[in-house]
C-alpha cells in the first residue's frame, strides 16, 4: 500500500514538486543519505518523462506518484500514454549523442533512459494492471 | 534553489555562469539564453555549472543543442564542472565523451582548440 501519493497535472512545474516530495519521503523511509541525489534524479526523470508522453499525446490526465515504504523504498510514476511501454530502453552512445541529426527529444529521452539504467538498480518500466499506460517502478534498499 | 543565469566576457570566451535547477521546467530558460549569445555572435563559449546543483536530461539536452550548433558554426563549448554527483551524470549517458569538461574556467579557455586563450 502506498505511504505518499501524489497526482499533479502534466506540467513542467510540478516535477519539482514531485522530487522534493519523493526525496523527503525517502530520507523518511530510511534511504541511505548518499543515495538520496539519485533517487531525486531518478524520480525527476521519470516524471519529465511521464510529462513528455502525456504533452505528446495531448493527456490532461495527471501523472500519478505512489511511494511506499514498506520493506524497501519504492515509487511508481504512472502515466496514461498509449505507447507499447518503453522497453527496449537502449541508452545512446558518444557518436549518436553527437550526431547532428539526432533530435532533441530524442536526445533527451535517450539520455534520461540511460539516467534511469543508470542510477536505479532495481528498474522496471511495464504497462499499467489496468487500462492504458505505462509505469516506472523503481526500489531503493533502506538501511534502518 | 531556482535558476541563476549571469554572463560576463573573458578574451574571448562568453562565460556562461549557471547556478540552482536545471530541468524540465527551468531548461528552456538556459536554451533562450545560449541561442541569444550565439545569435548575438559569441563563438567561444564556456558554460560554468560550478553552481549548479540539479541536471536532468532536459538540461543536457540543450547543453548538446548549444555544442552541435557551435560547432557548426566553427565555434566551440566547453563545460566546467567539478562536483563528482555532476560528473557522475556525465560519465553514466556518456555525455563526458561529447563535452569538453574542465574543472575550472581558467583550464577551459586554455584547452581550447579554437581561441588564442588569454
Amino acid at each position: 500500500m502506498a505511504t505518499v501519493r501524489l497526482s499533479f497535472s502534466p506540467a513542467p512545474v510540478h516535477v519539482r514538486t514531485a522530487r522534493l516530495v519523493g526525496v523527503a519521503v525517502a530520507r523518511r523511509a530510511g534511504v541511505r543519505e548518499d543515495l538520496l541525489d539519485e533517487v531525486r534524479l531518478a524520480i525527476g526523470e521519470a516524471c519529465t518523462r511521464a510529462v513528455a508522453l502525456h504533452h505528446q499525446y495531448g493527456l490532461a490526465d495527471p501523472v500519478l506518484v505512489e511511494m511506499s515504504d514498506s520493506g524497501a523504498y519504492s515509487v511508481r510514476v504512472v502515466d496514461r500514454a498509449p505507447i507499447e511501454a518503453g522497453l527496449g530502453l537502449a541508452a545512446l552512445n558518444a557518436d549518436e549523442l553527437a550526431n547532428e541529426a539526432l533530435t532533441d527529444e530524442a536526445l533527451t529521452t535517450g539520455v534520461g533512459f540511460a539516467l534511469l539504467a543508470g542510477f536505479v538498480e532495481d528498474l522496471q518500466v511495464r504497462p499499467v494492471a489496468e487500462g492504458v499506460g505505462t509505469e516506472v517502478r523503481m526500489v531503493w534498499p533502506v538501511g534502518r | 534553489m531556482e535558476l541563476s543565469l549571469a554572463t560576463r566576457t573573458v578574451g574571448e570566451h562568453t562565460v556562461l555562469e549557471v547556478g540552482g535547477e536545471v530541468d524540465v521546467y527551468t531548461a528552456p530558460r538556459l536554451r533562450e539564453r545560449l541561442l541569444e549569445l550565439i545569435d548575438g555572435g559569441a563563438r567561444r563559449v564556456v558554460v560554468d555549472l560550478g553552481r549548479v546543483d540539479f541536471l536532468d536530461s532536459t538540461g543536457l539536452g540543450v547543453l548538446v543543442g548549444a555544442l552541435k550548433r557551435l560547432r557548426s558554426a566553427g565555434g566551440s563549448f566547453a563545460l566546467v564542472c567539478d562536483k563528482e554527483p555532476l560528473l557522475k551524470i556525465f560519465r553514466i549517458t556518456a555525455l563526458d565523451q561529447v563535452f569538453p569538461l574542465h574543472p575550472t574556467v581558467d583550464a577551459a579557455i586554455a584547452a581550447d582548440p579554437t581561441g588564442s586563450g588569454t
